[in-house]
């Protein structure tokens, strides 16, 4: 049995059974890491002596006869923006750099209570801030598909951990789309939950109101299990939601018949790939063969989803990484003289100088002055309107579908620095995603086709708040009527 | 309104930060004791430190709640949290939650009245009160030459209440005495312990000057005056400021608008108000909601439930002292100053007694002095509400005289223990002091009148203060006689004669 090439499903069954130990999954997915991360550099820090002594741990304790947790052996990969006690947590941030938190997330809290065993830490766009993982300060990630290409972002190790065989379940972050769109572009499947339904405690902010912790892996049924163990209400965290969680991995057998899938014609204008137009359009086929049906509906404000994404989440990143300044943590220039202001203003300016890169500044300096006096009204104000208004038409169209069908990104994963010259280009790339976080909505994406260049195409699926168990079953269906996402890339090592 | 002495009338607006009387902080958990060793009382949610997420203290709330229907205030229904933005070494988050556009109560005010009439009673509204979190505390180590600054972020977090009011106050006087009434309220209320000392109770005032002249009224720019550390100062700095704006505007003749608000320091040594550095950040805050803290609905019930935990505000206590107990207005105002200890102290005096007026007397006068003198609270105090009732109670009913009493009392307070009533009879009986009967007292007195024929003569004559000719007699012959009774036994017997 090769563990690296299990689901995690049939993972946590094979080690509950005795049929593999948890230390020889957990040494296998190490040794893999050891043997690809290499050409790929999804893993930021790994903690194979941490791995090693928990599986250790986990397989005694199964031997003595004693209960173990629903994730039991279970290796998980962690997105750097999640604080791990005692491990480094850096949101690929220079800021950041050598930054071990006292504390683990909630979610990396839950996950070892559930057993699991956490590898080490991935690679992302600076505190979560791009669209394609070229923004991290430990160097770019690359696409198990084709290692000249982005694997997308902001989740992109993550999803290039998954698509490459280093984990078989993994966490990611999403604040405008980077779960589903680093999944789509990477060939696994990743879950955005709604908001408020996983805990944000200790994950690192990037924009409060928008960002959901979520699962990724390398099919609907995994995230199922993964999020079983992760959602549910946090004391800690005042906007976690307290509805009870469902047994998500129960739900998924129940048939599509009579499922209305909404269609947004906006979603297949121009800019859309024509390849992944034929792809998405043939998922359709096969939900509509199925037994599901397809209805026209319209998200009229979601054309105003980029621009507004772009105004609250910088005026919220602005804020939240204000905290970043030399003074009591991370990084401190060590020039503290010489400029025009007061010794503590250049340490302020030089510390925050040194340590953010290029994007995050960008953001913080959009953030900052669109909350400026004079300004307030014009950007941040408005742009709140224009998210009650995208909400709005989200809970329109609920009215009359059950899920939203579409693609998660115009186009196929695209090559390293071919957008990197241009914000604006970059920005666009979370086009069909974006609008789901303004609204606090759920979405899935999950690979529906490849391209001829052999590059996988992303399928999105969009739901109503708490919609989850729906979106898990119904990609679930998909994939037991396909099997794109059982594909594996021939660029690396066996 | 100005007067021969100051030409102007001086308009004072205060702006009042009281620390609320929680265990714990406004967003963690931390405890909020004072003079705890630096940042020993911190966690990853005051620190700031990367993915730490407030989580709102209902208690502070509640007390917040408290203190802004006491101020008479409108309860916003739905209030929400707002991130005020800027950067200090001892504000971790490089921003602080507060209060913006939406504060929990609006619209308020707070009397004040001086029973001496020094001035007339001052209705002063409230416009808004808020809740924030505090900032830590930058210690600039400049005497070890170093040039270090240390941070204690123990404060960090600690709930507090803003109260700002209208510019109302007319005078120093006025506002140091609306600063007391305010503090004695939001003690009475249990929202605060109002310690200065500890920073408990912060205060700004906004002043500025409005001179009558031909065609309306002239108004010098505001002032904000900071870091005044007693009522004291705050009274002080008024008088200084109002007197130092009125020089500048004879000298310069600028109105308000024509200059930007400054911002003075009071130094309390020197006595003089000091302009401060111009803050590099200037104003602009970017205030936003806090993404991060779910918006707070008030219901009628959390109202009642703050209503109910009020008990009687000093205001509506002094009144009620004057109307159950007989006293004056004067008197009610000087025992409810003294806090809600003291009033159920003098209550139950009073109610043992059966009588008021000798109650507040003896508090006043004895308790309160005594208690002046030798510090400590009511509670430690050595004779206790039944034990002095015991010898009040005793002098009211004539066994002895006031001086007499003060005797006891005296030695009641070096007992080295809680004295009770007890120890009252038996210091009277220590002291040979026993009742005197009417018959014994009209045999005395008798024998007076038969050796004094001239003051018979007097009396008869319509002089009765002559009797009180025979009071040091009678208490030559047994010192236990009652001075009043003796005067009044001495007049029956020569009218009835
Ligand atoms: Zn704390």
């Amino acid at each position: 049995m090769q563990p690296c090439e299990l689901s995690s499903t049939d993972i946590v069954a094979a080690v509950r059974r005795g049929e593999v130990s948890a230390e020889r999954v957990a040494t296998a997915f190490l040794d893999r890491i050891a043997r690809v991360d290499g050409s790929i550099n999804a893993f930021l820090a790994v903690d194979r002596e941490g791995a090693l002594a928990t599986a250790a741990a986990i397989d005694r304790r199964r031997r003595a006869g004693e209960p173990l947790g629903p994730l039991a052996g279970l290796p998980v990969a962690v997105k750097d923006v999640l604080c791990t006690r005692d491990l480094p947590t850096t949101c690929a941030s220079k800021m950041l750099a050598g930054f071990r938190p006292p504390y683990d997330a909630e979610v990396v809290a839950r996950l070892r209570r559930a057993d699991a065993v956490i590898l080490g830490k991935t690679n992302m766009d600076e505190f979560a801030m791009g669209g394609s993982n070229e923004n991290s300060a430990f160097g770019a990630v690359h696409n198990p598909w084709d290692l000249d290409r982005a694997p997308g972002g902001s989740s992109g190790g993550s999803a290039a951990a998954i698509a490459a065989d280093m984990a078989p379940a993994a966490l990611g972050s999403d604040t405008g789309g980077s779960i589903r769109q680093p999944a789509g572009l990477c060939g696994i499947t990743g879950l955005k939950p709604t908001y408020g339904r996983v805990s944000r405690r200790g994950l690192i902010a990037f924009a409060s109101s928008l960002d959901q912790v979520g699962p990724m892996c390398r099919s609907a049924a995994d995230c199922a299990l993964v999020m079983e163990t992760i959602a549910g209400h946090d004391p800690g965290d005042s906007t976690a939601l307290s509805a009870p969680v469902p047994a998500y991995s129960q739900l998924l057998e129940q048939p599509l018949t009579g499922l209305r899938i909404g269609r947004v014609a906006d979603h297949f204008g121009a800019g859309l790939e024509p390849e992944v137009a034929r792809g998405v359009e043939e998922a359709f086929a096969v939900f509509k063969a199925a037994g599901a049906t397809i209805h026209d509906v319209e998200l009229p404000h979601a054309r105003y989803g980029v621009p507004t994404y772009y105004l609250v989440a910088p005026c919220e990143a602005a804020s939240n990484l204000a905290r970043y300044d030399g003074a009591h943590y991370g990084h401190r220039s060590t020039v503290t003289a010489g400029g025009f202001d007061s010794p503590l203003v250049e340490m302020y300016c030089r510390s925050r100088a040194e340590g953010f890169g290029s994007e995050v500044k960008r953001r913080i300096m959009l953030g900052t002055y669109a909350l400026s006096a004079g300004y307030y009204d014009a950007y941040y104000a408005r742009a709140l309107r224009v998210r009650r208004l995208i909400r709005q038409d989200y809970l329109d169209a609920f009215e009359k579908v059950d899920v939203i069908g579409g693609p998660v990104s115009a186009t196929a994963a695209f090559r390293l620095g071919e957008k990197t010259g241009d914000p604006l280009a970059m920005y666009l790339v979370d086009l069909y995603t974006v609008a789901t976080n303004l609204a606090g909505m759920a979405g899935i994406s999950f690979p529906c086709g490849f391209t001829r260049g052999g590059l996988p195409i992303g399928f999105q699926l969009q739901g109503p708040a708490l919609s989850e168990a729906l979106l898990l079953r119904v990609a679930d269906r998909f994939q037991h009527l396909t099997d794109w996402h059982q594909r594996r890339t021939a660029a690396l090592p066996a | 309104m100005p007067t021969a002495a100051a030409p102007y009338t001086t308009v004072i607006g205060l702006e009042v930060h009281v620390q609320l009387l929680t265990h714990t902080k406004l967003f963690c958990g931390c405890p909020t004791d004072f003079g705890a060793p630096p940042n020993t009382q911190v966690c990853p949610v005051c620190l700031g430190l990367p993915g730490s997420l407030p989580v709102l203290n209902r208690r502070a709330f509640e007390l917040a709640l408290r203190a802004g229907l006491a101020l008479e205030c409108r309860i916003a229904p739905f209030t929400k949290w707002d991130r005020k933005n800027y950067f200090y070494p001892d504000l971790p988050k490089g921003y602080q939650i507060s209060q913006f556009d939406l504060p929990f109560a609006t619209d308020g005010s707070l009397e004040v009245v001086d029973p001496r009439g020094a001035f007339p009673p001052r209705r002063v509204g409230i416009i808004r009160v808020h809740l924030e979190e505090d900032a830590g505390k930058s210690m600039h180590d400049e005497a070890a030459g170093t040039g270090d600054s240390r941070i204690d972020l123990n404060r960090a977090g600690t709930p507090l209440v803003e109260i700002v009011s209208q510019p109302d106050l007319r005078s120093p006087q006025e506002a140091r005495a609306w600063l007391t009434e305010l503090r004695l309220l939001l003690v009475y209320l249990g929202v605060s312990d109002c310690n200065m000392q500890e920073g408990s109770l912060r205060v700004d005032a906004n002043v500025n000057l409005h001179v009558p002249r031909g065609d309306g009224i002239a108004k010098t720019p505001i002032v904000e005056i900071k870091n005044m550390n007693s009522f004291r100062s705050v009274e002080r700095a008024l008088a200084y400021e109002a007197a130092r704006q009125w020089e500048e505007w004879q000298e310069t003749g600028i109105e308000i608008g024509k200059a930007p608000k400054q911002t003075r320091g009071w130094d309390d040594a020197a006595g003089v108000t000091r302009a401060q550095r111009h803050k590099e950040e200037s104003s602009d805050y970017r205030y936003f909601p806090d993404p991060d803290l779910v918006p707070v609905t008030v219901s009628d019930a959390d109202v009642a439930a703050a209503r109910g935990a009020m008990g009687e505000p000093p205001t509506a206590l002094r009144r009620a002292l004057e109307a159950r107990w007989g006293i004056s207005a004067y008197d009610a105002d000087v025992i409810v100053n003294q806090g809600r200890d003291v009033v159920a102290y003098y209550e139950t005096v009073a109610g043992m007694v059966g009588a008021g007026k000798p109650a507040s007397n003896w508090l006043q006068q004895d308790v309160l002095r005594t208690l002046n003198d030798r510090g400590g609270t009511i509670a430690e105090f050595p004779v206790g509400p039944e034990a002095l009732a015991d010898l009040v109670g005793r002098v009211a009913r004539g066994e002895f005289d006031t001086a007499r009493g003060r005797e006891i009392f005296a030695g009641l307070l070096t007992l080295g223990r809680p004295a009770t009533p007890a120890d009252v009879g038996t210091a009277v009986a220590a002291l040979g002091i026993t009742a005197v009967s009417d018959d014994d007292l009209v045999e005395l007195v008798r024998d007076l009148l038969a050796a004094n024929p001239k003051i018979v003569a007097d009396v008869k004559g319509g002089k009765e203060q002559a009797a009180a000719g025979l009071i040091g007699q009678a208490r030559k012959k047994n010192p236990n006689v009652n001075p009043a009774k003796v005067r009044e036994t001495a007049i029956a017997l020569i009218r009835g004669s």
